[in-house]
This record gives C-alpha cells, sequence and structure tokens, in this order.
C-alpha cells in the first residue's frame, strides 16, 4: 500500500480515556497502581489533538503516520499528532519512544541499538529517508513528521515489509568466496592496506533500507537489485583476495537486466545513506568494470 | 510445531557461530530472533577481538591477563580454553572476508588495550562488531541455515522433573512478532542460549534497547543457576546524554582523560600511575566518578576524553567512527574538541551457568556470549574479550549440541559437595515471586511430562494462555512505567559505587516492581507486531535479572573487581573466592555459592593484588 495519506484527520480522544480520567481523579490514589495509573491518565489528556498548551515549556508537534491492518478505526490510514516536549539533544527516535511510553502504547516501530548500527530505525522524516536515532529534531523544522519507508509494504504504523530487500541482498551471493582455501594453520589471506581502504566504504552498509526506499527506479522495477544489493557486490568484486575468476562471476551478476544498468545516476541513494558510502560511485565503477570485461572478448 | 536438531536462540554473535558450528557437524540448525540477525546488539561492539598471534605472545600471556583481569573470579578451564581457542577462531573469521585493519605485511592490525601485557587486541576499524556480525551473518546466508528473524521466544520447553538436574529441554515457544501467532519449535538435539546482556536493567548503558536479558531470565526460571551477577561492568567512556559508546580503542591509540581543570587525573591523582587511561575498565570508571564527586568533573556530571593530539590521519583511519559517534549524538567534533564522557552500564560478567562446553545444568539447553557465565571475565572483563568469547563458546556450544563429542568439561555445573549454602542474609524485603508462585516457568506444577512433542505442545498451552491473559485484560499498569521505575532504581543504588542501604532500597523498590507487575495490562489489541506485549513480557525478565543482580551485591560483603562496597574497600581472598549462584526454586531465589578453579593447565593462578 502507499504510505501516502490523501488527507489528515485530527483523531479525537477516544471516549474512554476520558471517563478513566474522571475515575481517576474523583478517587484517592491509594496503591501503587493507582497512583501511576491517575499519573498516565493526566499525560495521556495532554497528548495529541490539539491539547498541547497544558505541558509547560517548550514543545513541538510530531505527526506520525498510523495504520493497522486488524483494528477498527486504525484499518484507514491516518495521522497522529503528539506534543513532545523539547529536549536538548533530542532525536526522532526519542521523540516517537517519548510519545509511545507517555501517550499510545500502540504507537509501533522499530528500533533497537540507538546509534545507527543495527539500521532498524529508517524512517521518512520530514520527506527523506533518516535514521531516527541520528536525526537530531533540533536539525528539523516542525512540525516534525515521521512516516514509513516510501515503496515497502506498511505492516503496521512505522514498521514495513523488509522481505523484498532482504530477498535482494541475497541475491548477489553475499559472502566471501576466495579462490584457493587457506592453508588453515592460522594463515590469513594477506590484504594490501590499499586493498582494504578500497573496499571500506562498502562494507559499512548497515541495511537500513533508506537507500532502496529513495530510489525512483527500484519503486519501479521491483526486480532491480537496487542500490544496497549492488554495493555488497562491489565491496566482494573489489576484494582482491576473492581472485579474478569470482571477480569476473561478480561482474556477470552484475550485468544483467536488472542489475547495474538499470541504475540512471540520479544520487538519491548516496544522498541519503547514513553511514555516507558513495553508493552511486560503486554503481558507476562496476559499470565500468563490466564494460571492461565485455571489452576483453573483443 | 517447527522441529530442528539444534535451535539457536538469537541472531548475535555468539548465535550466528553456534549456528555455523552445529551445521558444520551436519545438523540441520534454525536460528530464533527477535530481532533480524544484522540487527543484533553485537553490531555496536567497537573495539577488537583479543587473540595470541604474534611472536612474542603466547595464549599463556593471554590467559594471564584475564585471570588478573578478572580479579582471580574466573575459572582457569574456560579462561585458558578462550586464550587457546581465540587465535584461531580469529583468523577463521579472516577467512570468511571479514575487512580487519591491516599491517604493511598484508596481517590483522593489532592494537594495547585495557589491561592487556602485550597489544593483541585485533580490531576492523572502531567497527570490529558491525564487521564480524555481518561476515558470519554471510556465512549463514552461505550455508542456507534457516532463520526466524522477529520471532521472539519467550519460553522455554522443559520438563517438569523436581530436581532442576534431572530436567530436559525440548524445544521452545516463540511468537511470531509480525502475525501474533504462537508456535512451538521443537529441537532433537538441543537448544542453544545466545540471548545476549541485559543492559535494560539501567537506565544508562550502552546496550541496544533489545537488550532485556531474556534468555538468562528464562533458564533460571527454568531453573538453571545465575552465576556471578553482581558483577556488572561500567564501561568508562560513553556519552553522556545517550550512553553511546565511545571505544576503549581511543585509549588504546593514546586518547587521554582530563578533569575540569584539565588535570590528567589518572595519574595526577594515582588511580593509576602505570597503565593511567589504560587501567581496567573498573579502576578507570572509578576514578571518573571520584573526580565528578570530588568537584573536579565537568558539569558535575562527566570528565573529558581527549584524542585531538592523536592527529587528523591517525584518527580517521583508526577511529573514524568514534568521529561520527560524537557528532551525531553529542554535536562534538571529536578533532577540535574533547569529548564528554561518563561510565555507564556496558557489560554482564555474569549470567547462565554453563560449562566450557556450552551446557548448562538442565540436559540439552546450552547457553553462549553474553547471556552465560562459563565464567571467563570473573568480576571483571577486559576490554576485547567479549568478542572471542562469542566465537570461542558459540563455536564449542554449537558443536556439542549437535553431536561433536568436546571431552569432558572441568567446570562442573549444579551444586556439588564442596557447595555452600548463604543462610541468614538480610533482606529487607522477601524477594522472589508474588502471588501465584510460579505462572509461567515451565519447569513447575503438573505431572511429570517427559516425551519431548507433549513438553513442547503442554509449554505451547502455558504460553498462549499467559499472552492472552495480558492481551484481554483492560486496565492495569503498563510495562514502560515500570521498567522506567526499575531502571532508575537499579542506576541510583546498584551501580558503580554500592552500598549496603543502597541495595537494600534497589530490593525494595524491585519487590515493588513486581508486585505491580501483578497488575500489568498490555494496551495494544492488535495481533500485528504487537511491541506491547513484547515489552511487557520482556519487563518481567528484567524484574527477575534485576534481582539477582542485586541479591549478589548484597550478599557479597567485599570489593571485587567491577564490584565496589562503600564499607568493604579491600578484597576478601579468605572468604569470598567463590561464585555467587542463584537458583529460582518455586518462584524465590536461593543464594548458594561454588568454589572458584584457579588451577589450570600448568600451572596454579595465584590471587595477587591487582595494580595498574
Amino acid at each position: 500500500m502507499s504510505t501516502q495519506v490523501p488527507e489528515e484527520q485530527d483523531q479525537e480522544q477516544p471516549e474512554s480515556v476520558e471517563q478513566e480520567a474522571e475515575t481517576a481523579v474523583e478517587e484517592e490514589p491509594a496503591s501503587h497502581g493507582d497512583r501511576r495509573r491517575a499519573e498516565r491518565d493526566a499525560k495521556r489528556q495532554q497528548s495529541v489533538s490539539g491539547a498541547p498548551a497544558e505541558i509547560e515549556g517548550d514543545t513541538f508537534q510530531l505527526k506520525v503516520f498510523r495504520y493497522d491492518p486488524e483494528v477498527e478505526g486504525k484499518m484507514e490510514p491516518r495521522f497522529d499528532d503528539f506534543a513532545i516536549p523539547r529536549e536538548k539533544g533530542m532525536t526522532v527516535l526519542d521523540a516517537l519512544i517519548y510519545a509511545r511510553d507517555r501517550y499510545d502504547t500502540t504507537l509501533t516501530f522499530r528500533h533497537s541499538c540507538r546509534q545507527a548500527v543495527c539500521g532498524s530505525d529508517a524512517l521518512f522524516i520530514n520527506g527523506r529517508q533518516r535514521l531516527g536515532c541520528q536525526t537530531q529534531i533540533s536539525d528539523l523544522e516542525g512540525p516534525v513528521r515521521v512516516e514509513p519507508l516510501p515503496h515497502q509494504d506498511v505492516v503496521k504504523d512505522l514498521v514495513v515489509d523488509m522481505e523484498h530487500f532482504y530477498d535482494q541482498m541475497h541475491a548477489v551471493e553475499p559472502f566471501f568466496q576466495p579462490e584457493e582455501e587457506s592453508d588453515g594453520d592460522l594463515e590469513e589471506y594477506r590484504q594490501t592496506r590499499e586493498n582494504r581502504e578500497k573496499i571500506k566504504m562498502s562494507t559499512r552498509c548497515i541495511w537500513c533500507g533508506a537507500c532502496m526506499s529513495s530510489c525512483n527506479v527500484a519503486a519501479g522495477d521491483n526486480q532491480y537489485l537496487g542500490p544496497a544489493a549492488i554495493n555488497k557486490a562491489y565491496r566482494f568484486a573489489m576484494d582482491k583476495r576473492e581472485g579474478e575468476n569470482m571477480k569476473e562471476h561478480r561482474l556477470n551478476v552484475m550485468d544483467q537486466e536488472h542489475g547495474v544498468w538499470r541504475c540512471q545516476t540520479q544520487f538519491s541513494c548516496t544522498n541519503v545513506c547514513p553511514k555516507d558510502i558513495p553508493l552511486t560511485e560503486h554503481i558507476q565503477e562496476l559499470k565500468r568494470e563490466a564494460v571492461k570485461q565485455n571489452l576483453k572478448f573483443w | 510445531m517447527h522441529e530442528h536438531d539444534v535451535l539457536v536462540i538469537g541472531g548475535g554473535g555468539a548465535g550466528l557461530r553456534a549456528a555455523i558450528a552445529a551445521h558444520e557437524e551436519g545438523a540441520d540448525v534454525a536460528i530464533v530472533t527477535k530481532l533480524h540477525p544484522v540487527r543484533s546488539h553485537t553490531g555496536a561492539a567497537e573495539g577488537g577481538i583479543n587473540a595470541a598471534l604474534r611472536e612474542g605472545d603466547d595464549w599463556e600471556l593471554h590467559a594471564y591477563d584475564t585471570m588478573k583481569g578478572s580479579d582471580y573470579l574466573g575459572d582457569a578451564p574456560a579462561i585458558e580454553t578462550l586464550a587457546q581457542d581465540s587465535p584461531e577462531e580469529t583468523i577463521q573469521l579472516e577467512n570468511w572476508g571479514m575487512p580487519f585493519s591491516r599491517e604493511d605485511d598484508g596481517r590483522v592490525s593489532q592494537r594495547p588495550f585495557g589491561g592487556l601485557s602485550f597489544a593483541r587486541t585485533t580490531y576492523a576499524g572502531a567497527e570490529t562488531g558491525h564487521h564480524m556480525l555481518h561476515t558470519m551473518y554471510e556465512q549463514v546466508v552461505k550455508r542456507g541455515i534457516q532463520v526466524y528473524d522477529e520471532w521472539y521466544v519467550s519460553n522455554l520447553a522443559v520438563t517438569d522433573h523436581d530436581d532442576p538436574a534431572d530436567r530436559e529441554c525440548h524445544g521452545v515457544v516463540a511468537y511470531d512478532i509480525k502475525t501474533g501467532a504462537v508456535e512451538g519449535f521443537k529441537a532433537r538435539n538441543g537448544v542453544i542460549l545466545a540471548t545476549g546482556g541485559t543492559g535494560q536493567v539501567y537506565d544508562h548503558t550502552t546496550n541496544a534497547v533489545a537488550n532485556t536479558g531474556d534468555g538468562a531470565a528464562m533458564a533460571y526460571r527454568a531453573g538453571v543457576p545465575l552465576e556471578d551477577m553482581e558483577f556488572v561492568q561500567f564501561h568508562p567512556t560513553t556519552l553522556p546524554s545517550t550512553g553511546v559508546l565511545i571505544s576503549e580503542g581511543v585509549r588504546g591509540e593514546g586518547g587521554i582523560l582530563y578533569n575540569a581543570e584539565g588535570e590528567r587525573f589518572m595519574f595526577e591523582y594515582g588511580y593509576a600511575n602505570n597503565a593511567g587511561e589504560l587501567a581496567s575498565r573498573d579502576v578507570v570508571s572509578r576514578a571518573e566518578l571520584t573526580e565528578v564527586n570530588e568537584g573536579r568533573g565537568v558539569n558535575d556530571e562527566y570528565v573529558y576524553l581527549d584524542m585531538r593530539h592523536l592527529g587528523e590521519e591517525r584518527i580517521t583511519d583508526r577511529l573514524e567512527n568514534i568521529l561520527h559517534l560524537a557528532r551525531d549524538f553529542e554535536g562534538v567534533d571529536g578533532l577540535e574538541e574533547p569529548m564528554p564522557v561518563k561510565p555507564g552500564q556496558h557489560y554482564e560478567m555474569g549470567g547462565i551457568e554453563t560449562d566450557e562446553n556450552g551446557e548448562t545444568l538442565i540436559d540439552g539447553l546450552y547457553a553462549a556470549g553474553e547471556c552465560a557465565c562459563v565464567s571467563v571475565h570473573g568480576s571483571n572483563r577486559l576490554g576485547g574479550n567479549a568478542l572471542p568469547e562469542l566465537i570461542v563458546f558459540g563455536a564449542r556450544a554449537g558443536r556439542h549440541a549437535a553431536g561433536a563429542d568436546l571431552g569432558e568439561a572441568e567446570i562442573t555445573k549444579g551444586k556439588t559437595p564442596e557447595i555452600e549454602q548463604e543462610d541468614g542474609l538480610d533482606t529487607p524485603v522477601e524477594p522472589g515471586a508474588v502471588g501465584a508462585s510460579d505462572e509461567d516457568a515451565v519447569a513447575d506444577g503438573g505431572a511429570a511430562v517427559v516425551e519431548p512433542d507433549e513438553t513442547v505442545r503442554t509449554a505451547v498451552e502455558r504460553e498462549r494462555t499467559r499472552i492472552e491473559e495480558l492481551m484481554e485484560k483492560d486496565d492495569g499498569i503498563q510495562h514502560a512505567e515500570l521498567r522506567e521505575d526499575l531502571q532508575k532504581s537499579m542506576t541510583a543504588n546498584v551501580n558503580v559505587f554500592r552500598n549496603e542501604e543502597g541495595l537494600k532500597q534497589a530490593l525494595e523498590d524491585i519487590r515493588e516492581v513486581r508486585e505491580a507487575y501483578q497488575d500489568v495490562y498490555v494496551n495494544d489489541p492488535s495481533r500485528t507486531f504487537n511491541t506491547d506485549l513484547i515489552h511487557t513480557i520482556e519487563t518481567r525478565n528484567l524484574i527477575d535479572l534485576a534481582e539477582a543482580i542485586t541479591l549478589g551485591a548484597l550478599a557479597r560483603d567485599e570489593f571485587r573487581g567491577a564490584h565496589w562496597r562503600q564499607a568493604h574497600q579491600e578484597r576478601k581472598d579468605d572468604e569470598w573466592l567463590k561464585h555467587t549462584m542463584l537458583s529460582w526454586n518455586d518462584g524465590s531465589p536461593e543464594l548458594w555459592y561454588k568454589p572458584v578453579i584457579l588451577e589450570g593447565e600448568a600451572k596454579t593462578y595465584e590471587p595477587k593484588e591487582r595494580s595498574y
């Protein structure tokens, strides 16, 4: 499904929540549980739908895409607004966690490492693919609008189906295939510093999928291997330890209808890569290598 | 019901290595992970892999450094196995294509690390873990090993024998995060827990949000003892606002720590007159906090780590990732300014009791990696020893579970005649479960079941009931509030500096959270990607582990490694050369001790004063 929503709707506060809150105020909170519940309901009332004034200090508006295929009232995609207190150093991920833990525990998104290495929180933030954990709120203009990665099926809220991305990564034989077996006995395949430097940037990929999502060509051609998978192939094709025969094999894999030639050098993958990998350059270099290889037969 | 020879729970470094090893032994192996393997927290490891590879170094030196670093609480057979197997395992990674940093001659580079007598830390920039994780995942893809990603294992399928030593593990119960289905996974040969660390017990940690100690908590409730949980490593250099790790590699390359007055305090105040910034992690963490407590911290919170003098070229070559982390997460340019750092929770030295073959007390149940305690790290882990642990003991657990004969283990499991029972520990509240004695450990209640399929089916039914109850309840308390209370108390009371009053306060707080957890409910009614439910189940695990950490810390009235007690500032070898063991008996933790093994292959390690 598309992540574009025709119309934004402000959500009405669910009735049940209001009722709960009233009850909690009437009763004298006694136990730990009651106390926490009262606090939670008070917070929840401050949330969402144009009630930010109740929070003191500087807040910003977080607009989040919502969708759940099986819950009444969430099957129709919409945006929810959350009022988030601005804090120094706050990232988009921090804001999402705040919204989830304080306002709405059903808000769903992937995240884990919080340090730009697990690659699970690539999102469409203010119209651009970025990692939530790596994006400072202070670098964005409000309202901060968070959507799932475009061009991938939405599973729920901000979670997209990554299967196709993984399939493309797996399609390029993403594993080291050296020419000869190692001698064993603690023997390394020696590699020059220059060769390591050559492949270094390509090995930084964290499989976040931002590049695939940003690529117009991938959006139109489901079979296109895409920037991440081609970069993975580059990482091995340029590793001299694999040897010439293997390089030829890898270039053949790239030199296919849905391989490197589909790339139209738009640089959108390179622009959004959170690890600064020069993806377009790598794709171009493989194109050149593929041409050179074909010329050999002449 | 899914069925495989070997099930590996967790797709990080230890899990992937175990799966590859089991596959090489010919087993049909599957990995079940709540993330996708490449999202695992091993990817965040920065520093490197200790391996005695070069002339002038050998495994015995590595073993000696590790034993000294452990403050003589590691077991010699485990430490020696680590040091002996690490070189081969490290080169194995290189042979699988891992992009290590290189010397001029094309061999892998090594650098100095804290507490090491030789520069034996092999590395790949400051992102060694990322490369290790991806390299091993590539090998998993190459071998066609089945991966069930985004499946959350929420319980073990263990038989019901009264004595945990008689129990058998036949599989696990897992929840398909994408669809909400609860299904059984049967393991013909064995289940390997490789579920990683417990950092989410604290609120300032280098650990991922996923590090909730699920495997350790599940094994504990099924009857496997937890070992040495009080030894929590606090890493001295984490960014103050987020807990993001700044690698020890910075100090390894020559980075300097300064206090607010610009003094190089490691020397100035005599914390480590020889090793300075490269003293072991516990020493540096205490030094930093002492500086802050004595008013010499920056903003009363942190100190400075300076690498500017190393020069742009060297920094970019070896520590480039650090520049990105400092910029993205603290807004500091490491080339122009010193980086603010403070200690943060980093690593759990304790864990599921295993022997050097990865076996636990329960037949068919193995553990490896950070969730396990072999024990190689004792009371303090040296930098660069976590990654070799993953590959060495991951591989051994994988091989053994697949049926290979690794020989008789020297480390014993469970209670032996030498054990010592703790009695009379003065706790402010009765710890353990509240209300129902043990509603969700499989090994409890009902008639003894031994038939494997039936064991798995029973476990699945119990788990379905538990999940339904959590989902059907429509009011109560939510996990986020409980988790926050727990984390705050642990950070305030069971941190680098510890005292009796604080530890007792933590136990009271944990008890309060445990009681409140009875009232927990899941707000999200959806079966699709219900993270509310997953976090709720995880929170229960955190409560059990926080209690294990705190009980062990309260009982151990000495200062050893990472465990410092205000009123007991010396190591008490006469009394405390022993491992803290906790068993979960019908919902109440039982504390006992087993002796440390200091007798190695060629020599016995004599405890000495640890100075750097």
